[in-house]
């Protein structure tokens, strides 16, 4: 989980600095270090993998053109995301793929099953019916590359938004301040749409391990 | 002190690690996990479950899509 303890960049002035004079190891290294996260987010606007890889482009091409008026108000990372986000989105009306958000998601349902939960009544009022199941992992054990490959399927299948919160929180490590900024979400927003995408996995997590476990 | 039950517990999870509950809501949910095994067995799955998702592997762009971009940064010098 290194991605948490930040993607090692230099400060922005000096990323910015350096774009501006044509450093190109600095331009490279910023193309290397957001690859992944950047071609995830877009995945999660347009419908292929080429798709994703010319919005990405695009951005850059973007990025390019612009460092020269870059204010910093936001940081690089925010900015070059943002530029991101806006073209991708463009590219998915062109593909007919736009629905409004609101038709993806249920904001407003608990993340985890309500039935696993004892009814307001009664003695044991909001209590777990059945404990959960214990998992085979320690939490500092990397899982089986099964496990992995698993996750990496059910974050495709998450709604957009929640995907993609996911995507730059727990993959990329960005900030909630970042993610905020980067999709135009409340705190409030962004922490709910986190908690369902976690909770969905974590399920999917559940049944893999049901699967696997060995009898005793 | 807010009291929770475990299905509110659950769902404050996110919260409770980034650190955004109130602290009389932070006190009431550290109250319930210490004395429930099911909800602290619940809250290490889901730090298991984080942990699991940051271990995606690495990609890059298409060496295509990099030799144009690169090219295009460089061009960006000469205008």
């Amino acid at each position: 989980m290194g991605s948490l303890a930040g993607d090692g960049l230099p400060p922005d002035d000096v990323v910015v600095s350096a774009l501006r004079a044509g450093d190109e190891e600095m331009f490279a290294t910023l193309l290397d270090t957001w690859a992944r996260g950047m071609l995830r987010v877009a995945r999660s606007y347009v419908s292929t993998d080429d798709s994703a890889e010319e919005v990405v482009q695009d951005t850059w091409l973007a990025v390019i053109g612009a460092i020269d008026g870059f204010e910093g108000r936001s940081s690089v990372k925010t900015w070059v995301y943002r530029i991101l986000v806006n073209t991708a989105k463009r590219r998915s009306v062109r593909e007919s793929r736009t629905l409004p958000w609101s038709a993806f998601e249920r904001d407003t349902s608990p993340a985890a099953d309500p039935t696993l939960f004892h009814g307001i009544d009664g003695a044991l009022a909001g209590r777990w019916k059945e404990a959960p199941a214990a998992w085979p992992t320690p939490e500092g054990q990397a899982l089986a590359a099964e496990a992995r490959g698993l996750i990496g399927e059910a974050l495709a299948t998450l709604p957009p938004r929640q995907r993609i919160v996911i995507t730059l929180r727990d993959v990329e490590g960005c900030t909630s301040e970042e993610v905020c900024e980067i999709m135009e979400i409340s705190a409030v927003n962004q922490r709910v749409l986190l908690h369902r995408a976690r909770a969905a996995v974590r399920d999917l997590l559940e049944s893999y391990f049901a699967s696997v476990k060995q009898p005793e | 002190m807010k009291r929770f039950t475990c299905g509110e517990l659950v769902e404050s999870i996110t919260a409770y690690l980034d650190d955004a509950l109130d602290p009389p809501v932070r006190a009431g949910f550290e109250a319930h996990a210490a004395c429930c095994d099911d909800c602290r067995r619940h809250v290490h799955q889901f730090r298991v479950t984080i942990r699991a998702v940051g271990d995606q592997p690495p990609e890059k762009l298409p060496d295509r899509t990099r030799e144009r971009l690169m090219s295009a940064f460089r061009q960006r010098r000469r205008t």
